[in-house]
C-alpha cells in the first residue's frame, strides 16, 4: 500500500426520481483507494452499495461530486487528452472512447451474477480472450493458449475450454468471470457480491481463489457485499453504508470488533454464528 | 416504357432524398447511412433496397444487367430487370462488359470491372454485429469507436468448434481499415475482388433501410487470424460446360445416385468463354456422399427393391 493514489472519491452521489420526488440512492461517499488495496463496502439491501458501485465503474453519471482515477500514461485510441495521461483525472472529463478503453483494460467488473458478465452464446476459451481481442490480438494460438493458462490460474478444468459457460456450474461461471476480467491485468476491480448465491464450500474456494490473485497482482478492489465474513477475509479497509449515507469507515479489524455507530453495531450484533 | 409511372417508379424527391444517402455513404466507406426506405411493389427479402438504390441513379442512356447468384435467368433478376425495363425503359443486357450498372444479389461477376461501372448490391442485413450484439444503440457506438474485437471472438468460436472459420458468405470485411462492413451475402470467394475495385459499389437495405458504398479504389480486408489466414474455396473440378477452373462453380446433383454436376454461378461469364471456343468435360462428377457414405444395398434388399 505504497505510491500514490488510485481512486479518490469525493462526495459522490446519485439520485433517482421516485414518483415524482427525486431521491438520493447514495449520496456524500467520499474515500481514498490505493494500489493494492481491498475496500469492502458493506451494508443492508437498498442501502445504495450497488448504485456507488456503478457510480465508481462510470457506468452511472454522477449528480453529485467527484471521483479521480489515477489514468495510466498511455495515449488513448482518439489521441487521447494528452494532458490527462498523468496523475489523477476526473472521470466526468474522460471521452465515453477513453472509459469505455479504461473499463476494458485497466478495470475489471465482476458481476453478481455470472450471466450478466459473460457472454454466454460463446465459449469459456473465447470469454477469456474477448478482452484481449478488443485490444487487438489477432493471433489464435497465443489467444488459446492465454486462455488456458488463465483457466489453470482460476481453477477451471482447462478441458472445458470449448464449452458454454451455460454448461458451467455457478461457482465456475464465477470463477470465468473473474478469469475474463483479470487477463488485460488490471489494476482496480470492481466486484458486486461475487459470492451471493454460492454455496458454503464453493464461496471459501472462491474467496481463497480472490485472496490470492489479489495478493499476486497487487489488485486494488472495491468489493460489495452485504457478508460480514467475506469483509473480514479480504478487505483492508471497510465502508458502512445505510439509506445511501456512509455511516462509518476504518480498518476492517476495527470496525467489526469496535464498531461505533449504532448501526453499524447492530449490524456486526446480528451476524450468526454457528 | 409504362408512361403511369415516373421514371424508375419512385417520385423525384425520394430519388433525391436517397442520393443524398448515397454521397454520403460514398463519402464514408463502410458507414451505414439510414434513409427512408419506400414501400417497394416487391417483397421485402427480393431487393428493394438494391431496387431503391438503382432507381435512384439510373438514367435514360444506362445499360442495365441485373444478376441473382451469378445467373441472369433466375426469377429475381428477371422479375428486377423487367420492372426496369418497364419503368425507366433504359436498355437491358446479360453481358457483364456492356453493362453500366449491375443490379446483383448473392456474387460479385467474374469479369473484371471497370471505372464506368455501378454494383449494385441487394442486402437482408446490413449490420455485421446484428448476431453478436442485439441492441442497435451499441451496435452504433462500437462502430463509432471502431471495436470489433467482438467479430473476432466469433471467428475465434468457430476455429476453437469446427476447426475453420465457418463463414462461407456474407464474410465481413473492413473497409478503408475503419468501418466493419457486411458484404451482403455473396460467396466469400467474392471478398477479394471488393478490394480496389475499379468500379463504384454501392450496398442497399430496404427493410433495415441503411445504404452504404464502398468508393472506387478503396482497400477492402476480410478479417482473420493471423494464423489462421482468410482463404476463399477451392473447387478440385472445373466448370462441366467452359472448363473454368478458377470461377465459383454451382454444384448440382443430377441423379440420387451421386452424380453431380459442376458449372459456373456466372452465366455470362461461362456463355461467353463457351462462345469463345472453352469446352468442359461435359460431363457430371460421380461423388458417392462424401458426408455420410451410405452402405452399399445387399443383393437381397437390392431384389426387394425391384
Amino acid at each position: 500500500m505504497t505510491g500514490d493514489l488510485l481512486l479518490s472519491v469525493r462526495g459522490a452521489g446519485k439520485q433517482f426520481m421516485q414518483g415524482n420526488r427525486l431521491r438520493w440512492a447514495c449520496r456524500d461517499v467520499s474515500f481514498d483507494l490505493y494500489p493494492g488495496e481491498v475496500l469492502a463496502v458493506v451494508g443492508e439491501s437498498g442501502s445504495g452499495k450497488s448504485t456507488l458501485l456503478r457510480l465508481l465503474a462510470a457506468r452511472l453519471g454522477l449528480d453529485a461530486g467527484s471521483v479521480h482515477y489515477d489514468v495510466r500514461g498511455e495515449a488513448g485510441a482518439d489521441g487521447g487528452p494528452g494532458r490527462s495521461a498523468a496523475g489523477l483525472v476526473d472521470l466526468a472529463q474522460l471521452s465515453e472512447a477513453r472509459l469505455r478503453w479504461l473499463s476494458r483494460t485497466d478495470w475489471g467488473f465482476v458481476e453478481q451474477h455470472a450471466r450478466d458478465g459473460l457472454r454466454m452464446n460463446v465459449s469459456g476459451g473465447a470469454n477469456i480472450g474477448e478482452r484481449m481481442m478488443a485490444l487487438g490480438a489477432r493471433h489464435y494460438g497465443k489467444l488459446r493458449s492465454e486462455a488456458l493458462s488463465w483457466m489453470e490460474r482460476v481453477e477451471l478444468e482447462t478441458d472445458r475450454i470449448d464449452d458454454l459457460p451455460g454448461s458451467y456450474s455457478g461457482g465456475m461461471q464465477q470463477r470465468l468471470q473473474i478469469a475474463r476480467n483479470l487477463v488485460t491485468h488490471p489494476r482496480l476491480v470492481f466486484m458486486d457480491e461475487p459470492t451471493t448465491g454460492l454455496d458454503v464450500s464453493v464461496q471459501a474456494r472462491l474467496l481463497d481463489l480472490v485472496r490470492e490473485l489479489v495478493n499476486q497482482l497487487q489488485l486494488a478492489a472495491v468489493i460489495v457485499t452485504h457478508d460480514l465474513a467475506v469483509a473480514r477475509l479480504l478487505a483492508h479497509r471497510m465502508l458502512v453504508m445505510k439509506d445511501g449515507c456512509v455511516v462509518e469507515q476504518g480498518l476492517t479489524d476495527r470496525v467489526l470488533d469496535d464498531p461505533q455507530h449504532p448501526y453499524t453495531q447492530l449490524l456486526v450484533s446480528s451476524v450468526l454464528t454457528p | 416504357m409504362d408512361t403511369n409511372y415516373n421514371f424508375g417508379f419512385l417520385d423525384e424527391r425520394t430519388k433525391k432524398m436517397i442520393r443524398r444517402a448515397i454521397l454520403k455513404a460514398v463519402a464514408i466507406p463502410g458507414y451505414q447511412v439510414p434513409f427512408g426506405a419506400r414501400e417497394m411493389p416487391f417483397a421485402y427479402g427480393w431487393g428493394t433496397g438494391g431496387v431503391q438504390v438503382t432507381a435512384s441513379i439510373i438514367g435514360r442512356h444506362d445499360v442495365l444487367k441485373v444478376i441473382d447468384q451469378g445467373a441472369d435467368d433466375t426469377t429475381n433478376a428477371v422479375n428486377i430487370r423487367r420492372f426496369f425495363a418497364r419503368t425507366t425503359g433504359v436498355a437491358t443486357t446479360e453481358k457483364t462488359a456492356a453493362a453500366s450498372i449491375i443490379q446483383t444479389r448473392h456474387r460479385i461477376p467474374e469479369a473484371a470491372l471497370t471505372e464506368a461501372q455501378t454494383l449494385v448490391y441487394q442486402v437482408p442485413m446490413p449490420e455485421p454485429l446484428f448476431r453478436l450484439e442485439p441492441r442497435r444503440a451499441e451496435t452504433i457506438t462500437m462502430h463509432a469507436l471502431a471495436e470489433y474485437g467482438l467479430m473476432n471472438v466469433k471467428l475465434y468460436e468457430d476455429i476453437a468448434q469446427l476447426g475453420a472459420i465457418s463463414k462461407t458468405y456474407d464474410y465481413p470485411v473492413l473497409v478503408n481499415e475503419r468501418y466493419l462492413t457486411s458484404p451482403s451475402p455473396i460467396p466469400k470467394f467474392d471478398n477479394p475482388k471488393m478490394h480496389m475495385n475499379p468500379a463504384l459499389q454501392l450496398f442497399g437495405a430496404g427493410r433495415e433501410k441503411r445504404i452504404y458504398a464502398i468508393p472506387p479504389y478503396t482497400a477492402v480486408r476480410s478479417l482473420d487470424f493471423e494464423d489462421h489466414p482468410f482463404e476463399v474455396q477451392r473447387w478440385k473440378h472445373a466448370c462441366a460446360l467452359c472448363g473454368a477452373d478458377d470461377s465459383f462453380l454451382d454444384e448440382m446433383i443430377v441423379d440420387d445416385a451421386g452424380s453431380r454436376l459442376f458449372v459456373c454461378s456466372d452465366s455470362d461469364f461461362c456463355s461467353e468463354r463457351r462462345e469463345a471456343g472453352y469446352v468442359g468435360t461435359q460431363q457430371a462428377v460421380h461423388m458417392p456422399d462424401v458426408i455420410a457414405p451410405t452402405p452399399t444395398p445387399t443383393p437381397t434388399a437390392a431384389k426387394g427393391m425391384a
